[in-house]
């Protein structure tokens, strides 16, 4: 076990956990931040995305030993008041159905839009394919990403 | 939004006063009396709530005008939280944006049917929605006509206010509550002309939007309880083992680690966190003994193919004299269609919470059978139903995974011998090799043909593995052919099956609907010029029972070619599909065209007959998520077995549809007004059949097993 002094959504979080922890259970189990989603533990589907710096990351097989002082966002700090112009597609558009693995869309859409405000279709299609989602709600996404780049 | 998880008369009262008081009344939303006139059943109290009333489910107003209502289904994705209180909301006038929604716990009192499964609850429900909010609607009309003291004609509503006509004067519904409770609930309130709607039909945004797109821990596996463990299971890794020895001296050493226990063929690991836990289990020495067949697809393959021939097999359904038909017969065609077992993958993992104490059992957690899951916690722990409490919370998908309760009461049995509240977790590798899956299939298809092309004889076995019935017996064509015969064999295997989204038709009508392709084409007709003629002909020479509605089919499928422009575009090739299940009717045309040797799907047209639409945006995600979950699994969904151990069992191994690879779709609705059908489910069947059939007419190449990535034209020798 070792203590860990972390950057999440600009506070502070302290974490006495083993170096080889995962950040997506330090973050779910340790400081309760459950919006992270598990979905496959090997980086193969995306549901626990946050950004690292700006950087999407898959949390499941980032350890916490990496983050150091990187800045760390989820789902719940992507905007103080779920106003992100991503979250406001994704209501206006009425993308979710299940809506597990949405955060980890949002959080992919969010590192595009960052570095690039103004995707064509094939670069949303090539970022988000990274990210599945199992009710196929993948129009309404690439939708909620179009719509998105349009508020920014 | 709250979850009550409580279920007692005292917590209802305390909610109503919360709200400030006003109004609350119980309607027959699921009531066992559901067969009762609808009126009888509804009760309506208010102020300090004393005296019994028979409340079955509850709509409350409160003094500032906002309306709970409760759902009591479980939420998958299905969109029930949403779709039912637009109901309600559109028949009492209600403000949308007043409306509140809570998830009901398990009440099997209060409620009937607290199922998510069967594209059921909107057509069971439907009309008992609407007759509650038309009279709670109609006692505030009264409650203000007796204030103004005029007539009630001369009252109208409008978004949650009565009106009155001639001084144009408006009173709120959270002031009329409190009167309006003490009216009278009358014999009979007429519903609206679906004219008048103004809610239902149109898109409303899901109720739970906000709460998922700021991550908030609404899913079972971010729940929480105060002096909870963690706990993993290791299961047999193949069907047919046995546990036969247990080492677990290494893993109870680790740090975070409480307790390793073993319970039947399961080894929990218990311990502080996920993390520890799931590194834990790895050292746990587990040796497994055989315990029955040990089976691998390999294995499959060779006897379903022989189970065919000479399995013992079950009439299902028997027309005219189909040897005759089939030895008179100018033409025979004959095709076999297999699919694998899949698993359903919901993105949340399998899990559950529970906590059983010595007075009672609470279970928290994702379920699509709560009640179910009660009966059997309660039978395997020998405690009472009524002490054992049920809350359901948001699914992050089902796909009929979740219908199954080993999840629930396993961890109501971990929790019984560790003495502890416990959050069962499967990882995905657990949830993707625990079985329950979509049992693997084959079927034989005949049909005789006269000289001049008509079907006069037809002829389907299906061999399922651990499915009773792999046939519909009474789905198109039947019905609409003298000579028919349908039967089934099963193979009975330790592997699990269960019900995945649209049981048995998610690949049985892509069979049928390629047999019928073939058939057409054998015929040297129109597929869907072929399709309608049977129809025709069951219309006007009926043979048999017809369980399924003529009118209906022809509709969606004139429109479906309408819309796609069957037969006359270029450049693409285009394939056909019709389906009815769970009381619905879905045509689709798929387009393809050629990438050099490889199909490419373009575009898939959907015509959806499910009735009354209540919410539009809903339904769209239903059509066009069951469509492209249709499409990929019938594309590259593949579970396999070697020695009875699944072969896959992650993301990286097993493929799911993305992004770049999903078609472009356009759907419709029929707009009939008919008491709403089923949706969770109807469009995804004819995908595979529309797609397959495309894809014949692009190559020449007949797809007859899935998954197609594994077949030509996808698969290069």
């Amino acid at each position: 076990m070792a203590i860990f002094n972390l950057n999440i959504n600009g506070k502070e979080y302290r974490a006495d956990v083993a170096p080889d922890t995962p950040l997506l259970w330090v973050l779910r189990d340790h400081l309760r931040l459950v919006g992270t989603k598990y979905g496959c533990g090997i980086a193969e589907c995306g549901a626990c995305t946050v950004l690292v710096d700006d950087n999407a990351v898959k949390s499941c097989v980032f350890t916490v030993s990496r983050v150091k002082s990187l800045k760390v966002t989820t789902i719940e700090g992507l905007s103080v008041n779920g106003d992100h112009p991503l979250q406001l597609a994704w209501d206006e558009a009425d993308v979710p159905q299940c809506g597990y693995c949405q955060a980890g869309q949002i959080m992919k859409a969010a590192a595009l839009l960052k570095r690039n405000p103004k995707p064509t279709d094939q670069q949303i299609d090539d970022t988000m394919h990274d990210n599945l989602c199992r009710c196929c709600a993948y129009h309404r996404i690439r939708e909620g990403v179009k719509l998105a780049s349009t508020k920014i | 939004m709250t979850t009550l998880n409580k279920t007692s008369r005292r917590d209802f009262i305390k909610i109503s006063s919360f709200t400030g008081g006003g109004l609350l009344l119980g309607f027959s939303w699921f009531s066992a009396e559901a067969e009762a006139p609808l009126t009888k059943t509804i009760g309506i109290t208010s102020g300090n709530f004393t005296g019994e009333v028979g409340f079955n489910s509850y709509l409350s107003i409160a003094a500032d005008g906002t309306i709970t209502i409760f759902s009591p289904n479980p939420e998958l994705g299905q969109n029930i939280k949403t779709s039912f209180p637009m109901i309600v909301a559109e028949e009492l006038d209600a403000d949308w944006t007043k409306v509140k929604v809570v998830q009901a716990p398990l009440d099997t009192k209060k409620f009937e049917r607290q199922v998510t499964g069967g594209s059921g609850a909107i057509p069971h429900s439907c009309k008992r929605l609407r007759a509650a909010g038309a009279t709670a609607r109609y006692l505030l009309v009264a409650a203000a006509a007796a204030r103004w003291k005029v007539d009630t004609t001369e009252c109208s509503t409008s978004n949650g206010f009565v009106i009155n006509a001639k001084t144009g004067k408006k009173l709120g519904y959270g002031e009329l509550a409190e009167e309006a409770s003490k009216i009278a609930v009358p014999a009979d309130v007429p519903l609206k002309n679906r004219k008048d709607f103004k809610i239902i039909g149109t898109s409303v945004r899901n109720v739970e939007n906000k709460n998922i797109i700021t991550g908030k821990g609404i899913f079972g596996l971010d729940f929480y309880r105060e002096g909870m463990v963690f706990a993993m299971i290791r299961r047999p890794p193949a069907f047919g083992t046995k546990i036969k020895s247990v080492d677990a001296a290494a893993a109870k050493a680790m740090p975070g680690i409480i307790d390793v226990v073993t319970f039947k063929n399961n080894v929990a690991i218990v311990g502080n966190s996920t993390w520890e836990i799931m590194k834990a289990r790895d050292a746990v020495v587990i040796n497994y003994e055989k315990d029955g067949n040990i089976e691998s697809s390999s294995d499959h393959d060779q006897l379903l193919v022989s189970l065919l021939d000479s399995g013992k097999t079950t009439e299902r359904r028997k027309d005219g004299d189909v040897e005759a038909a089939f030895k008179n017969a100018a033409k025979i065609v004959k095709s076999e269609f297999q699919c694998p077992f899949i698993p359903h993958n919901p993105m949340e993992p399998m899990n559950f919470f529970a906590h059983v104490r010595a007075d009672g059992v609470e279970l928290v957690g994702p379920t699509q059978t709560p009640a179910s899951a009660r009966t059997a916690a309660s039978k395997l722990l020998n405690i009472p139903e009524d002490k054992i409490t049920v809350e359901i919370t948001r699914l992050g998908g089902g796909f009929g995974r979740r219908l199954k309760f080993d999840y629930v009461v396993e961890a109501a049995e971990l929790s019984s011998i560790i003495k502890k509240p416990v959050k069962v977790t499967w990882s995905r590798e657990d949830d993707m090799t625990g079985g329950s899956y979509r049992p693997a299939v084959r079927y034989r298809f005949e049909a005789a043909l006269d000289a001049k092309g008509n079907l006069v004889g037809y002829k389907l076995r299906g061999v399922g593995i651990n499915v009773n019935n792999s046939t519909r017996e009474d789905n198109f064509p039947s019905g609409a052919v003298d000579n028919l015969l349908i039967d089934s064999v099963e193979h009975i295997s330790p592997i699990t099956t269960g019900p995945w989204r649209a049981p048995v038709t998610n690949f049985l009508g892509f069979a049928e609907q390629s047999f019928l392709d073939e058939v057409a084409m054998a015929a040297g007709k129109d597929p869907v010029q072929f399709r309608l003629e049977l129809l025709q002909r069951a219309r006007t020479k009926p043979v048999g029972a017809i369980k399924y509605n003529i009118d209906r089919m022809e509709t969606v499928i004139k429109q479906v070619t309408e819309k796609s422009a069957w037969g006359t575009k270029s450049g693409v090739s285009q394939g056909f599909s019709v389906y009815f299940s769970h009381a619905s009717y879905v045509a689709q045309v798929c387009e393809v065209v050629m990438n050099g040797k490889t199909p490419v799907v373009k575009k898939i047209y959907a015509v959806s007959d499910c009735g009354e639409v209540i919410n539009k945006s809903g339904a769209l995600q239903q059509v066009m998520g069951g469509i492209v979950d249709g499409y990929g699994h019938a594309m590259y969904g593949k579970l396999t077995f070697k020695d009875g151990a699944p072969e896959q069992n992650n993301f990286d191994q097993y493929r799911l549809i993305r992004m770049k690879e999903i078609p472009e779709i356009e759907a419709h609705f029929v707009d009939n007004g008919i008491e709403p059908t089923g949706l969770g489910e109807p469009a995804l069947p004819p995908t595979g059949g529309a797609v397959a059939n495309a894809i014949f007419k692009a190559t020449g190449i007949r797809l007859r097993n899935q998954p197609f990535i594994d077949e030509a034209p996808f698969k290069t020798v």
